[in-house]
């Protein structure tokens, strides 16, 4: 069977490429030290090896829209193109063209369907920066294959918190039980507290520290309790109008299952959002505790 | 009311770089062209099977020809569309970097939460 030989959980900035790939007068004061953090996080998927990454990520109203919105949308294609028009305009993210793994989407869409979650499927699948950013960070030859996993954190009504966990909790034995030798790394992107077009956005941190300590706490130490018992539907306005996305953060707890502890833990405070990065080696995988 | 409409709006203008820059040029020639033609298709059908009954109300529409993002958000557009949308056409105008972006939130600093509903 196949195996995970890593868990990798992380935010997406869009602006980490135009950053990092700024010189002179266009680089920005805070661009060396987020280069040297996410340089030390590639080096956590580097050394696992793996040979196939299932990435999760939400579309940002790019494919999937309004007249015909999936919850959990799986992508079953030989290639997948990514970047869209205005992210090329608003972040100057490159065009990029992935190759997808397609027996794997396959497995993963039978037993989810068979698991009980009533996965969407695409056979023509446009990514955004919520895979692509990943993909910069932490393998910018973008060489391997990948299977896209797409939630809505989005358009309302979303599915609820702990159905993302279990997600997370299905999509590990799915892909444990996928009769192949390759090895799978599952990375996932979402956000802490973020504001995106109401009056809390662009402040010079995340719109609320104190969530953003208390949700690294519960991601580092596997606290799924905590977690679920504080994070609902309501609570996530609280934090910032754009803060679901921390559910990918919790479908990818459910990933790493319940009480693992993060083998490493990296965050980095900028302006507007902060920065959060997060690795688990299972212990059934040759990739050893940091 | 029409939530989902004025989200195809920004949705479809967002992504189209000519109607991006004729929404920022000539808002009301954009937006009753946008309402006339285009408000009823159905976005993956091209031979005529488009919706019968999407229009604007009076206020959504003075809103979008005003430019009036913080109307929009009171209206309960999707905050995502709107602010992509204006930083496409007003970003440029920026004499430091995030000036725009912080001013469309500073407009909007009389909203406690909770913040009018987005669901469609």
């Amino acid at each position: 069977m196949a195996s995970i030989v890593a868990v990798i959980a992380s935010t997406h900035h869009p602006f980490y490429y135009r950053a990092s790939t700024s010189t002179g007068e266009d680089r920005p004061p805070f661009a060396d030290e987020w280069t040297r953090k996410i340089l030390a996080f590639r080096e956590t998927l580097t050394r696992a090896n793996p040979d196939v990454l299932v990435m999760v990520g939400s579309d940002h109203f790019h494919q999937l829209w309004l007249d015909n919105m999936p919850q959990f949308l799986v992508g079953k294609a030989p290639f997948y193109d990514a970047n869209w028009y205005n992210e090329e305009r608003e972040f100057g993210l490159p065009r990029m063209l992935l190759k997808g793994q397609e027996d794997l989407s396959a497995h993963i869409l039978r037993a989810g369907l068979d698991d009980g979650f009533d996965l969407a499927f695409s056979n023509e699948l446009r990514i955004d920066h919520s895979i692509t950013c990943p993909i910069i960070t932490l393998r910018p030859e973008a060489d391997l294959p990948i299977v896209p996993i797409y939630t809505n954190i989005f358009a309302p009504p979303l599915p609820q918190p702990s159905r993302f966990v279990k997600l997370g909790e299905s999509i590990r034995r799915i892909v444990e039980s996928w009769p192949s030798h390759l090895r799978v790394a599952v990375i996932g992107t979402g956000h802490l507290s973020l504001e995106l077009g109401g009056p809390r956005q662009f402040g010079p941190h995340g719109p609320d520290p104190e969530f953003d300590r208390r949700a690294v706490e519960w991601i580092a130490t596997g606290d799924l309790d905590n977690c679920l018992r504080e994070v609902t539907l309501d609570s996530l306005h609280s934090p910032g109008n754009a803060t679901h996305g921390f559910m990918d953060f919790m479908l990818m707890m459910g990933v790493a299952g319940a009480g693992a502890k993060a083998d490493y833990v990296d965050t980095l405070d900028l302006f507007h959002t902060m920065e959060a990065y997060f690795t688990w080696y299972p212990s059934s995988s040759s990739g050893g505790s940091l | 009311m029409s939530k989902y409409l004025l989200n195809k709006f920004l949705y479809t203008v967002d992504r189209d770089p000519d109607l991006v820059e004729r929404y920022r040029a000539t808002p009301a020639e954009l937006v009753t062209w946008w309402e006339d033609s285009r408000a009823n298709m159905v976005l993956n059908c091209l031979t005529g099977e488009a919706s019968t009954w999407l229009r604007f109300t009076d206020e959504e529409r003075t809103a979008l020809i005003a430019h009036d993002h913080v109307k929009l958000f009171e209206l309960g557009a999707h905050p995502f569309l709107t602010l992509t949308l204006f930083i496409a056409m007003f970003e440029r105008d920026n004499t430091e970097p995030l000036e725009y972006q912080k001013a469309y939130g500073a407009r909007m600093a009389h909203f406690n939460l909770p913040y009018p509903d987005i669901a469609t």
